[in-house]
């Protein structure tokens, strides 16, 4: 299979779905003229044109809030936020105006839109350009969030978003885009909520995704070679629709769960699984869940604190420990 | 243009009782007084243009067509409502005629209404969108990030301010140091005209000119209508912040008794035509009241559709 690094998978997804839906259009900050800031969007614009592949002013709040005005006359629109942190200052448009029109219009009208953004910390951009936000979208009902972590995932999925006739946050991590892994030739699709077992193992199960998910099979390669323990690792992919059956599946064989994401620990994404799986498979339990997550502290600079607030793979493998030890 | 403005009042004036009654719940805005703004807006416009409103948006909803028996049935949180009854009085959505929805957040229906004008462009289709929001909308973010882009790509949007010179107890003056409203679109190099609110047939003909820049591609225009509501700003309000001369003097100004007065005196209208006009408004209103009484309550597997799939 060929390599593809994170943005050239999504660029190609891009490009593909906009071939292919003519009411697909991206509007964004230098995403135009100049590629994006993380090149996701490069050449676009030369391909598709300037009607297809809009530059927009400094307006998160304004071009959201169009961006749910064109979904609801037919188009696929595709805004782009620079930085995830940038939601909150068009959080009206995402979370009070995307996610309800369909609900509050009784069906009457849908909100076919990608919010495409990246997120997450580990290159020192501090509090304001580093944080992880799908819980708070998983918590406010309306989207479908998804989070890929692999180039091939990245693809399907987006191609999936691009498909949905709901609001989807799609969730890119600034740390990715470099990375590289095998996407398949052709057309594929990823469908959302279905979380994919990246290791196989036997001893305990690791929930994680996006950049943690990284992070989570390199520990899930130490146990083993150092402690013998074999961890599955499932990478949950999306938190809405939140797929809990690949990890109960999984807590039947393993019997010990472990959750890891980088964003704040404090009613996390990883105290929603534990408690779903708690709701639904407390007897498949054989020790307390662990969870190893951001500590609730704002995201620091230098590169020992930032290293302190965001869990690194070692404290995955020493949260695995305590978990098998059983304290 | 006369009849529909009654039929606006006497919705509002039959919510009003309803929501005393304690039928309706939840928020209601009424906009009596305002009827003239919205049907003049709304009679300038065809049937396929979009439109975005706010909570006090009944008039225009109505004036662009909405069914006002789901209409009423909305209010009573019906199931046969507009939206089934999860939308309320502030959530009017219907786009069979083009109506992107009231919006419950002051300006929020701006850069909404922005990108369905964008939307129209894109596909050449002719169609422009229209946006009514109050004076005091002009102060949030939402509106100056649509009004830049608007300007800048050269949107089919109409911004149809409905200055009735309070924002909830608040008085113009206290919330913005412009003389004028219009004043604001100055900043985006936007066209801007300022007109009674009042007079059905001056909106009218604003909206009508507006309409036919957009459509040949020169951009929006912003339109300050002065206007005011001559209830509170919702039911309950003490409206302590008003003298009860103003309200009266602009009582005198109440553009259905304007209209009426221009069209028998300069259209020969006779009173026997007027009654009957208020005769078949009364009669569609109380067999609104009457659908949406006898029209079942959403069953609780509802809570769960239209959402998601
Ligand atoms: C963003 C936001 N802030 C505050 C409110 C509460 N609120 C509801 S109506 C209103 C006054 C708005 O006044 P104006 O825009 O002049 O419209 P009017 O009610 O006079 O029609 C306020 C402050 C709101 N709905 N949305």
């Amino acid at each position: 299979m060929r390599e593809l690094t994170y943005t050239q998978a999504l660029r190609e997804a891009l490009t593909e779905e906009m071939e292919r839906d003519p009411n697909i259009i991206l509007m964004g900050e230098d995403i135009g003229a100049y590629g994006g800031v993380f090149r996701v969007t490069e050449g676009l614009l030369a391909r598709f044109g300037p009607e297809r592949v809009r530059d927009t002013p400094i307006s998160e709040a304004g071009f959201i809030g169009m961006g749910v005005g064109l979904a609801m006359t037919g188009k696929r629109p595709v805004p782009e936020l620079m930085f995830m942190d940038f939601a909150l200052v068009a959080a009206d448009s995402i979370l009070n105006q995307a996610a309800k029109m369909r609900a509050m219009s009784g069906g009457r009208v849908k909100v076919p839109m990608v919010i495409r953004t990246q997120q997450g910390g580990g290159r020192g951009n501090g509090a304001q350009h580093s944080q992880s936000f799908e819980a708070l979208f998983t918590h406010i009902p309306g989207f479908k969030v998804a989070l890929p972590a692999t180039p091939a995932d990245a693809k399907g999925l987006l191609k999936s978003a691009l498909r949905d006739e709901n609001p989807v946050m799609f969730i890119e991590h600034k740390l990715l885009y470099n990375t590289k892994g095998p996407v398949p030739d052709g057309e594929y699709i990823i469908p959302l909520g279905v979380a994919d077992v990246k290791r196989e193992g036997q001893d305990l199960t690791i929930v994680s995704y996006s950049r943690q998910l990284l992070f989570a099979l390199e520990a899930a390669e130490t146990l083993q070679r150092e402690h013998g323990i074999s961890a599955e690792v499932i990478d949950l992919r999306c938190t809405v629709p939140m797929d809990i059956e690949t990890i109960v599946e999984s807590l039947r064989k393993t019997h010990r769960l472990l959750i890891t994401h980088e964003s704040h620990a404090s009613c996390g994404v990883g105290a929603e699984i534990a408690m779903r799986v708690m709701e639904t498979a407390f007897d498949e339990l054989d020790a307390p869940i662990m969870r190893v997550a951001g500590l609730d502290v704002p995201i620091h600079v230098s590169k020992t604190l930032e290293e302190v607030v965001l869990p690194q793979p070692g404290a995955i493998v020493r949260g695995a420990l305590r978990l098998m030890n059983g304290k | 243009m006369y009849e529909r403005m009654v039929l606006i009042r006497a919705f509002e004036e039959a919510c009003v009782q309803l929501y005393m009654e304690k039928e309706i719940r939840g928020s209601f805005h009424p906009c009596v007084g305002q009827e003239a703004t919205a049907v003049g807006a709304c009679f300038a416009l065809n049937p396929d243009d979009y439109m975005t409103c706010t909570y006090r948006g009944h008039g225009a909803c109505i004036a662009k067509g909405i069914d006002v028996n789901a209409a009423m049935a909305e209010m009573l949180g019906r199931r046969t409502g507009v939206s089934k009854g999860k939308g309320g009085s502030m959530h009017w959505t219907d786009p069979s005629i083009g109506l992107l929805g009231e919006n419950a957040i002051v300006a929020a229906g701006v850069p909404i209404a922005a990108g369905a004008a964008l939307s129209a462009q894109l596909d050449r289709n002719g169609r422009v969108a229209l946006t009514i929001f109050g004076d005091g909308a002009i102060n949030q973010g939402a509106f100056h990030e649509a009004l830049n882009i608007a300007q800048l790509w050269k949107l089919p949007l109409i911004l149809l301010c409905e200055n009735n010179l309070y924002a909830e107890m608040t008085p113009l003056a206290k919330s913005n140091p412009l003389a004028q409203v219009a004043d604001r679109a100055k900043g985006y190099n936007m066209r801007a005209v300022v007109v009674d609110g009042n007079d059905v047939c001056a909106v009218y003909d604003a909206v009508r000119e507006a309409a036919r820049l957009a459509r040949a591609g020169e951009g929006p225009t912003f339109i300050e209508a002065r206007t005011y509501r001559l209830l509170g700003h919702m039911i309950g309000d003490s409206e302590s912040y008003r003298t009860k001369e103003e309200v009266a003097a602009w009582r005198e100004r109440d553009p259905i008794k304007r209209l009426r007065a221009h069209l028998a005196q300069a259209e020969g209208v006779t009173d026997a035509e007027f009654d009957a006009i208020h005769a078949r408004v009364q009669q569609q209103i109380e067999d609104a009241v009457k659908f949406a009484r006898e029209s079942p309550y959403p069953d609780p597997e509802e809570a769960y559709t239209d959402f998601w799939i």
